[in-house]
C-alpha cells in the first residue's frame, strides 16, 4: 500500500521534475531547442529539401572544418584567449598541403601529418608570443591573421588554384565510409551497426555514472525521466543513422570530427590538463598559486588550436578539391561564434566541446538552410550575427541570476 | 572655539554577519587635524566610507552632521560637493596624463563645449603652490616619485575647494623625507582653513600633527585624546588601540614537541619591479618542526610580500639578496607549482581573488593542488576523488549539501576550510597561513585553530602571518613582528604581550 502511494507520487513528478530540469538548465535547452526550431523553419521553408538525406550530408561534410575549429577554440576562450588567425593558418595549412601533395607527390597520410607539424609550429610560435613575451592573445593572433593571409597568397603566387587530383585526399570532406562488401540490402549496414554500437556505448556510459552517482548518494535524475531521457537521445541518434544509413553512410568527415571530440572531451572531463584548463579559465591567480603551469597548459592550448586550424585546412581543401587563395576567410568568425552558441561563457571558465559541436550545427544550419533558400550572402552574415549576439547575451544574463 | 565643522552620531554599520560600526560617534572641530587609530579591521576605512557616501544612505544607521546640516550621501559625488574630500591609498591618478590634466579630471574646466586649457594650466599652477610643489604642471604623473604624486592628489582635492579632506594612510608608502614634507603641507593646509582627517599606523607622525586623535577598536570608539591641552605618549595610544580581552577561544595544545628547523629565510631583500623600491630588507625568520610561527604586523608591513616571493612568484617580486634553506638545503622556486613539490603550501589572504575557483565544486577546489596523486596514467581517477574530497568534507567539517557544491556559494568559513582541505591532501611541510580567519565567525575561527594544532602535532611546521593581536598571541609558539619590510622583533609566546607586539608593529 505504502510503496504504490510513492510511485504514485513520483510518477506525478515528472513533470514538475521535468520543469525543474528545464529551468535548472535552460541556458543548455535553449541551444537545442533553438537547434530544433532553425531546423523545422528551414524544412519548412524550403519545402522539405534540408532535411533530406543528401542535403543532411552534404551539411556535415560543409561543417566539418568549423567543428574542427570550434573545438579548438573552446579551449582558448574558456581560457579567456581569443585566436583571430585561426582563418588564415587554416587556408595557408590547405596550400601547403595542396603543394606538398601535387608538387613534391607525398604520400596523403605523411603530407597529412607534415601539415599538422607545420599547425603545431604555428601554434608555439604565437603561444610562446602570448605566454613569454606576454603579447595579449588578441594582437598576437590579429598580427598572424596578417601573415598567414599573406604566406597564404605568397604560397599560391605562382601556381593560382591548385586543383587536388587525389581521391584520398578529396575523399575525407566528399566521401563516405565503405559498406561492408558482400551484402546488398538497400541500406548502408556499417553505418547502421556504427549507429547501434554508439547508441550501446551511451546508455553503458549512462548507467554506470548514474550507478556511480548513486553510490555517493549524489542527486541522480529519477528513474522514468533518467529513461525519458535515454529513449530520446537514442531516438535522435537513430534518426540521423538511419537518414544517412538510407542515402550513402557516414561521411568521413563525421568520424574525423568524433574523434577530435572524443579525444577533446576526454582531455577535458578526465585528465589533469582538462582540469588545469577549467581553473585558469575561472581564476588564474587561483591556478598558478595552486601549483599549476598556466603558461605552459596555455602554450598548449595555442598548439593544438593551431594544429586544429591545420586539420581543418586539410578538410576545407578536400572539400573544394582545390586550394584556393580565398581559403580561410570568415573562418575564424564561425568557429568563436559556434563555441559561444554552444554555452562557452565570455567570462571564461566554462564550456564544453560537445556543446561546441550543437553551437556549429546551429551555425552551420543557417549558412545552409538559407544558401537553400537563396539568401543573400550580405543577409546570411547579418542573420548569423544577430543569432550570435542573442544567444550570448542570454547566456550572461542567465548566468548572472544563477549566481 | 568649538567649532564642529562634522560630526557622525551612532553609527552602525553592518556586513552580512560583522558589525563592522557599532554606534560610533566621531567630532571634528573646524580647521583641526584629527588622526583617526585603530588596528586593522578596528572600522576605521569603513567609517571613512560611510562619512563619503561609497556607502550610501540608508546602508547603514545614524547620522552625518556636516556644517549643522543632516547629509544624506548617494555618492562620493554628493560628499565632494559638500567640500568632503578623500584621498586613499592607492592613488586614483591617470599616470599617462599630465599634472594639470589630472587635477582636474573629473571637473574640467569649461569655455563653453570644449576644456579651457589655459585657464585649467594656470589654476593647476596656483595649486601646486599651495601644496608646495615646484614642478611643471605639464609633467606627466609618471614621471613623479610617490611623494610628489601624494601632494598632486591633495592639490586636486584643493581644485574642489576641499573643506574637510580625508587621508587614508598618506605616508605608508613614503620614505622619512617625503613625509616630513607631506605633514608640512597639512599641517600649512590648516592655515588656510581646511580640516583634515587623516588615518594612520605611524604613532610619531600622529603626535606630531594631530590636534586631536581618536582610537577605534573592534568597531566602536573607544576615546578622542585631545592633544592641544596635553601632549600624548605612544603608549597611552598602544593601550587605548589594544586592551582586547582575549577570549578563551584559543584550543590549548599539550606536550608541544620541536623538531629541528623546517624552513630558514636569510637575508632575504626584495623589490618591487614596477615601484623600483625594496619591500623587504634583510629578513631573518625561520621556523621548526611542530611549530606555530606567528608573523605579526599592520597592513602593508610586508608579510604577504614576504610569503609570495618566498613561494615562487617571481614574476612580480625582485629578489636582491637572500636565501632559502628547507631542512638545511639551499633552494629556489621558479614557480609555486616548484615551491608545492619541495613541500611548501601557501594559503593565501583573498579566498576569493587567488584561493579558490568560485565556479567549481568543493571536489574540484581540493583536488586541484594534487592531481597527480588522484591520476593513474592519463586518467583522473574520479572514485578516488570523490572518496578523498568526502573524507575531508566529514573530517573538518565543511558545511555543505554535498562535495558537488559550487564553492562562490559557501560562507568565508567553509571556503577557508575547503582551502585547507587542499592543502592538508598536499601535506606539505611547511604551511604558510595568510590570515587564516579573516572574515570567519567565531564557531568556525575555532574549528580552524583546533585543525592547525592538529597539523603541527603530525609533525607540520606553520608560519602564520595575521594582523589581528589576540590571535598571533594565542596560537603562535613564537612570534615575528614585521613592520615597512623589515623584522623589528622576535618574541617568545610567554614574554609576549599586546602592547610589546603593538609597540613593535608601530616602528619605523
Amino acid at each position: 500500500m505504502e510503496t504504490k502511494q510513492v510511485k504514485k507520487s513520483s510518477e506525478k513528478n515528472i513533470g514538475s521534475e521535468f520543469l525543474h530540469l528545464l529551468k535548472a538548465n535552460v541556458r543548455d535547452y535553449m541551444m537545442y531547442i533553438a537547434l530544433v526550431i532553425i531546423m523545422i523553419f528551414f524544412t519548412w521553408k524550403t519545402n522539405g529539401s534540408f532535411i533530406t538525406a543528401r542535403n543532411l550530408s552534404n551539411l556535415i561534410n560543409q561543417s566539418g572544418y568549423v567543428a574542427v575549429l570550434a573545438i579548438g577554440m573552446t579551449l582558448i576562450l574558456i581560457l579567456k584567449h581569443i585566436d583571430l588567425s585561426v582563418g588564415y593558418v587554416a587556408g595557408f595549412s590547405g596550400a601547403v598541403a595542396a603543394i606538398i601533395l601535387t608538387q613534391l607527390k607525398v604520400n596523403v597520410w605523411f603530407t597529412i601529418l607534415l601539415v599538422l607539424i607545420v599547425g603545431l609550429l604555428i601554434g608555439l610560435y604565437q603561444g610562446i608570443l602570448v605566454t613569454r613575451v606576454g603579447v595579449p592573445a588578441f594582437v598576437t593572433t590579429l598580427a598572424g591573421m596578417f601573415i598567414f593571409r599573406g604566406l597564404l597568397s605568397l604560397t599560391l603566387q605562382k601556381t593560382g588554384t591548385i586543383i587536388i587530383p587525389d581521391a584520398t585526399f578529396n575523399a575525407l570532406s566528399n566521401g563516405f565510409i565503405p559498406d561492408i562488401p558482400g551484402l546488398d540490402m538497400g541500406i548502408h549496414v556499417l553505418t547502421v551497426v556504427i549507429g547501434v554500437i554508439a547508441v550501446a556505448l551511451v546508455i553503458f556510459s549512462q548507467l554506470k555514472a548514474r550507478r556511480n552517482r548513486l553510490k555517493y548518494n549524489f542527486k541522480v535524475l529519477s528513474m522514468p525521466m533518467f529513461l525519458v531521457s535515454l529513449v530520446f537521445v537514442t531516438a535522435i541518434i537513430m534518426t540521423i543513422i538511419v537518414v544517412l544509413a538510407k542515402y550513402s553512410g557516414i561521411p568521413w568527415t563525421a568520424i574525423i570530427v568524433a574523434i577530435v571530440l572524443l579525444i577533446y572531451n576526454f582531455m577535458l572531463n578526465k585528465t589533469k590538463l582538462g582540469r588545469y584548463i577549467y581553473g585558469i579559465g575561472g581564476n588564474d591567480q587561483a591556478a598558478e598559486l595552486s601549483g599549476v603551469d598556466v603558461k605552459a597548459v596555455t602554450l598548449f592550448a595555442f598548439c593544438s588550436m593551431s594544429a586544429l586550424a591545420a586539420l581543418a585546412g586539410v578538410l576545407y581543401t578536400s572539400r573544394l578539391q582545390s586550394a584556393t587563395p580565398a581559403a580561410g576567410l570568415g573562418f575564424e568568425l564561425d568557429a568563436i561564434a559556434s563555441s559561444y552558441i554552444g554555452g562557452t561563457a565570455v567570462s571564461g571558465g566554462i564550456g564544453k566541446v560537445t556543446n561546441t559541436i550543437i553551437g556549429v550545427l546551429v551555425i552551420m544550419s543557417l549558412t545552409n538552410g538559407m544558401n537553400l533558400m537563396g539568401v543573400d550572402v550580405s543577409y546570411q552574415y547579418i542573420v548569423k550575427g544577430i543569432i550570435f549576439i542573442v544567444a550570448v547575451a542570454f547566456d550572461v544574463r542567465t548566468r548572472k541570476k544563477g549566481r | 572655539m568649538s567649532d564642529c565643522i562634522l560630526e557622525m552620531k551612532n553609527i552602525t554599520k553592518v556586513f552580512p554577519g560583522v558589525k563592522a560600526l557599532n554606534d560610533v560617534n566621531f567630532k571634528v572641530e573646524r580647521g583641526e587635524i584629527h588622526c583617526l587609530v585603530g588596528e586593522n579591521g578596528a572600522g576605521k576605512s569603513t567609517l571613512m566610507k560611510v562619512l563619503s557616501g561609497v556607502y550610501r544612505h540608508g546602508t547603514y544607521t545614524g547620522d552625518i552632521i556636516f556644517e549643522n546640516q543632516i547629509q544624506r550621501f548617494q555618492s562620493i559625488a554628493d560628499s565632494e560637493d559638500k567640500g568632503i574630500v578623500i584621498i586613499y591609498q592607492e592613488l586614483a591618478l591617470v599616470p599617462e596624463l599630465s599634472i594639470y590634466e589630472n587635477i582636474f579630471f573629473g571637473h574640467e574646466i569649461m569655455n563653453g563645449m570644449t576644456i579651457d586649457w589655459n585657464e585649467t594650466i594656470s589654476q593647476a599652477t596656483k595649486m601646486l603652490e599651495k601644496v608646495g610643489l615646484k614642478i611643471d604642471p605639464s609633467t606627466k604623473v609618471k614621471d613623479l616619485g610617490v611623494g610628489n604624486q601624494q601632494l598632486v592628489e591633495i592639490a586636486k582635492a584643493l581644485s574642489k575647494n576641499v573643506k574637510v579632506l580625508i587621508l587614508d594612510e598618506p605616508t605608508a608608502a613614503l620614505n622619512e623625507d617625503d613625509s616630513e614634507n607631506l605633514l608640512r603641507i597639512i599641517k600649512e593646509l590648516k592655515t588656510h582653513g581646511v580640516t583634515c582627517i587623516m588615518i594612520s599606523h605611524k604613532l610619531k607622525e600622529i603626535i606630531a600633527i594631530a590636534d586631536t586623535i581618536t582610537v577605534l577598536r573592534d568597531g566602536a570608539t573607544i576615546c578622542s585624546l585631545d592633544a592641544e591641552k596635553k601632549a600624548i605618549t605612544e603608549a597611552e595610544i598602544i593601550k587605548n588601540m589594544v586592551g582586547r580581552e582575549i577570549d578563551n577561544i584559543y584550543p590549548k595544545r599539550e606536550n608541544k614537541k620541536f623538531g629541528d628547523v623546517c624552513l630558514e629565510i636569510k637575508d632575504w631583500t626584495v623589490e618591487d619591479p614596477v615601484k623600483g623600491r625594496d619591500i623587504l630588507h634583510n629578513v631573518n625568520i625561520n621556523v621548526r618542526k611542530g611549530e606555530i610561527v606567528g608573523l605579526q604586523g599592520l597592513m602593508g608591513a610586508g608579510r604577504t610580500e614576504l610569503a609570495l616571493s618566498i613561494f615562487g612568484n617571481s614574476k612580480k617580486y625582485k629578489l636582491k639578496s637572500g636565501e632559502v634553506l628547507l631542512n638545511g638545503e639551499k633552494k629556489s622556486f621558479k614557480n609555486p607549482k616548484a615551491a608545492i613539490k619541495a613541500g611548501i603550501a601557501y594559503v593565501t589572504e583573498d579566498r576569493k581573488g587567488n584561493g579558490l575557483v568560485l565556479i567549481r565544486d568543493i571536489k574540484y577546489n581540493i583536488s586541484i593542488s594534487n592531481l597527480d596523486k588522484l591520476t593513474n596514467g592519463l586518467v583522473i581517477n574520479e572514485n578516488e576523488e570523490i572518496t578523498i574530497a568526502n573524507e575531508f568534507k566529514n573530517s573538518i567539517n565543511i558545511k555543505a549539501p554535498s562535495i558537488m557544491q559550487k564553492v562562490g556559494n559557501l560562507s568565508g568559513g567553509n571556503q577557508q576550510k575547503v582551502q585547507l582541505a587542499k592543502w592538508m591532501f598536499v601535506k606539505p611541510q611547511v604551511l604558510i597561513l595568510d590570515e587564516p580567519t579573516r572574515g570567519i565567525d567565531v564557531g568556525a575561527k575555532f574549528e580552524i585553530y583546533s585543525l592547525m594544532n592538529k597539523l603541527v602535532e603530525q609533525g607540520m611546521s606553520i608560519i602564520m602571518i595575521s594582523s589581528e593581536l589576540p590571535e598571533v598571541l594565542g596560537m603562535s609558539d613564537r612570534l615575528y613582528v614585521m613592520s615597512e619590510g623589515t623584522i623589528t622583533g622576535e618574541l617568545l609566546a610567554e614574554d609576549a604581550n599586546e602592547e610589546k607586539v603593538m609597540a613593535m608593529a608601530v616602528k619605523s
